[in-house]
């Protein structure tokens, strides 16, 4: 009985362990296989069968856009028979993007925002597309400033810029009217800025402006706020750059915020914003004003419900000799590790889904339209990826079905055009802006805090990184 | 031949096999990426393309990094301040717990509830109470006495504490639950003794209580130090490290490293630092009680 016993046991053992070998080694290894698990060629493109995964399709609650989306997928299968789309509704996340490009799950093309492109293009997770890129109709049509956010040094390109925008001051029209501001006068100059900030203030109770100062926001706006003033961050190019951080433009554009903060008290109580958290108070009515990408207004409904007759944008007043506004946008890339075949399918993708919208009538209607019968904003405005004309072309195809209310954005589109757009600083952006979030907090949660010793140590501190490259 | 035999059937096989499934478990789960984040810290990789052996570069650059001795120095805050509330409170409401003649499951149950709560939902909550305008949950409560407003998290020198404050909330009911079930292994006749000797209330818990929890009391103390050397959820999701990395910790650094600005290379780096300098504490603690302990 016990010899029965033993040797079942042995046999149930070898059993378990077997089975758990096998669940191990059953796994495949879907980064080995560009990340999409189907490819069904080797490198080479041609007309050989090749199956890609992309970005950015609605959820199931979205449904007129996602069935547009279907729609947009089916017809590009049917003017290239052999190249499959995979649809995801994957969405740029930066905390779990390196994670899900090394597990395989990230899709073969996707968006993300300008501000990360070079971080990326040096870490090398991004694929270079340049041949597939130069082979499109409107290849050297590019604004060349905006897609130089997707270039290395070298001028090879590793994505394609989609949708850009400049930076704005977003305005509360119905806190402007409770402070007895006109809200169709939104302010020109720094000092105006302040004034109307210290009424809203004053009249609201809420925080006249507030400003981003977590996850590299701080320092986003304050090189924002820098380059309004006419700073700038770093100097040179290529191989010669140099941090400035201590430049008389941070410097008055802290002392701004030191004035607002301490003096005038008309920043609130809440210094610890980002992107998503400063969204959702201004929505909440919180928030007078607050500087922001164009494009705000779109997440602001589609997250944050805001009353779109309460909201309003206009430019940032420019001040300084060398003043101009910061650009942002969104470029779509393509996976490192896709064969040639993936990246050939890819970029036709970019051209057919994003592109087409941009410069054909017929597929920039078909989207408006989608955009429109799910109420998702549609109108905001935006900087050319071509040129001014080209724009303002492609604006004309969908004006009649504009739904959101471009008159209280008049302020911004009939201004920002004429802004000079400056790009973001050229080497180690994200980490410059990392080490400036602790100075923005530290002036606006310090009353006593020096700003000419933080710039200082701040510029120390990024000059040895830059140095490093 | 025979020794071979002689252990397969003394179930020496049978006991390898019922031990490879966990051994498997762990050496997929545990020990593979403990030792692959070992390769990795002398690595530099995007987790995509082949890496790159670069020697100590990536240890030098952590230890260079003007925000490394900043987390250090933040966590060994948090550490002591936790010690400070974290350790004694737990204790001191297991003995007053365990003196009461009715109602302790009650009381037990109210005090293990916020370990009940998911610790981002009680960290949201926290945030919320911590509003540091005048009509914030706290500072109206405050109010009402003529107190504040305070900044709580907003203010660089107030936003460790109040980091604490939430953690010992959130924590502690876990340790009382330990304590209550090491007190009831206390012998009665130890407190009879105590008493006939004329000892009060705080001489019995001293003399005889805390002796007696010795063993418990050193194994919960090195388990905090660990847990609150590696506080994450507190500074990620309440300050994300500010206001003026004020409450950057090693693990939110090691956070950043990685899923921040990509750089693996680092975050392991720093990883195993964090790691070789608990295992050497735990070690040195352990050698240095080990007269006291009981076990």
């Amino acid at each position: 009985m016990s010899s029965t016993r033993r040797h079942l046991g042995v046999v149930a053992a070898a059993v378990m362990a077997l089975s758990l070998v096998a669940a191990c080694g059953s796994d495949d290894d879907p980064a080995a296989d560009g990340g999409n698990g189907q490819q069904d060629d080797g490198d080479g493109g041609g007309d050989e069968q090749v199956t890609i995964s992309v970005s950015n399709l609605p959820p199931a609650t979205e449904s007129a856009t996602r069935e547009a989306f279907l729609a947009r997928v089916e017809e590009f299968e049917a003017a290239n028979p052999n190249i499959t789309i995979e649809p995801s509704e994957y969405e740029w996340d930066v905390t779990t993007f390196a994670a899900q490009l090394a597990g395989g799950t990230l899709p073969t093309t996707f968006e993300f925002p300008f501000t990360d492109g070079q971080a990326m293009i040096e870490r090398g997770q991004l694929a270079d597309i340049t041949a597939e890129v130069q082979e499109l109709p409107y290849a050297d049509a590019f604004n060349p400033s905006v897609l130089e956010v997707a270039q290395d040094d070298s001028g090879a390109v590793f994505a394609v810029p989609t949708a850009a925008y400049g930076m704005g001051l977003h305005y509360n029209r119905a806190m402007f009217e409770q402070a007895g501001l006109d809200p169709d006068a939104p302010p020109t100059s720094w000092a105006e800025v302040r004034e109307y900030a210290d009424a809203i203030a004053e009249a609201t109770g809420q925080a006249g402006f507030s400003q981003m100062s977590q996850n590299n926001t701080g320092g986003w706006i304050l090189t924002t706020l820098t380059y309004a003033l006419g700073g700038r961050m770093e100097e040179g190019s290529g191989d010669d750059v140099t941090a400035t951080l201590d430049n008389d433009g941070t410097r008055q554009a802290l002392e701004l915020l030191r004035q607002m903060r301490w003096e005038d008290d008309a920043m609130g109580d809440n210094f610890l914003f980002d992107w998503g958290t400063i969204n959702q108070a201004f929505a909440a009515g919180q928030v007078g004003m607050y500087i922001g990408g164009s494009d705000v207004y779109n997440s602001l409904v589609t997250e944050n419900s805001i009353d779109p007759n309460a909201y309003g944008l206009t430019v940032l007043p420019l001040e300084g000799d060398d003043a101009g506004v910061l650009g942002g946008g969104t470029i779509v890339g393509v996976r490192p590790d896709a064969s040639e075949a993936e990246r050939d399918a890819a970029v036709k993708w970019i051209d057919f889904f994003y592109m087409s919208k941009l410069t054909q009538q017929d597929a920039a209607l078909a989207d408006a339209e989608a955009l429109v019968a799910t109420d998702a904003p549609l109108g905001t405005p935006a900087l050319p990826i071509f040129g001014a004309e080209q724009l303002a072309e492609s604006d004309a195809w969908v004006a009649d079905l504009v739904n959101v209310p471009l008159e209280q954005m008049m302020p911004f589109k009939e201004s920002i055009l004429d802004q000079p757009l400056v790009p973001e600083p050229p080497v180690r952006a994200q980490d410059l802006y990392a080490e400036l979030d602790a100075v923005v907090q530290a002036v606006l949660t310090d009353e006593n805090a020096d700003i000419d010793a933080l710039l200082e140590t701040a510029n120390g501190n990024v000059s040895s990184l830059v140095e490093a490259g | 031949m025979n020794a071979t035999i002689r252990w397969v059937r003394g179930g020496g096989l049978s006991t390898l096999l019922l031990l490879l499934p966990l051994l498997l478990v762990f050496s997929y789960f545990a020990w593979f990426p403990i030792g692959r984040a070992v390769v990795m810290s002398f690595q530099e990789t995007n987790l995509v393309t082949d890496p790159a052996w670069v020697g100590l570069d990536n240890f030098r650059r952590v230890l260079e990094d003007p925000l490394f001795w900043t987390s250090v120095r933040n966590t060994l805050y948090f550490t002591g301040l936790a010690l400070l509330f974290g350790y004694p409170v737990p204790l001191l409401l297991a003995v007053v717990m365990s003196e009461l003649r009715r109602g302790k499951g009650l009381y037990s149950a109210l005090a293990y509830l916020p370990v009940v709560v998911p610790p981002v939902v009680a960290v949201l909550l926290w945030r919320f109470f911590y509003d540091a305008s005048q009509t914030g949950v706290f500072n109206t409560i405050f109010g009402w006495i003529g107190l504040g407003p305070f900044a709580w998290i907003q203010d660089a020198s107030t936003a460790m504490p109040s980091l604490v404050l939430q953690a010992t909330w959130a924590n502690a009911g876990a340790t009382v639950l330990i304590y209550l079930a090491a007190l009831t292994g206390v012998r009665g006749d130890l407190y009879d003794a105590a008493e006939v000797d004329g000892a009060g209330l705080w001489r019995k818990i001293w003399h005889v209580t805390l002796p007696q929890l010795r063993g418990v009391l050193l194994i919960t103390l090195i388990l905090q130090v660990i847990a609150t050397f590696q506080v994450f959820t507190e500074p990620y999701l309440m300050t994300n490290g500010g206001p003026q990395n004020a409450t950057v910790t090693v693990l939110l650094q090691i956070y950043n490293y990685a899923f921040r600005f990509g750089d693996f290379g680092a975050a392991t780096a720093l990883s195993v630092l964090l790691a070789l300098f608990l295992a050497a504490m735990s070690a040195v603690y352990f050698r240095l009680t080990r007269s006291w302990s009981t076990t």
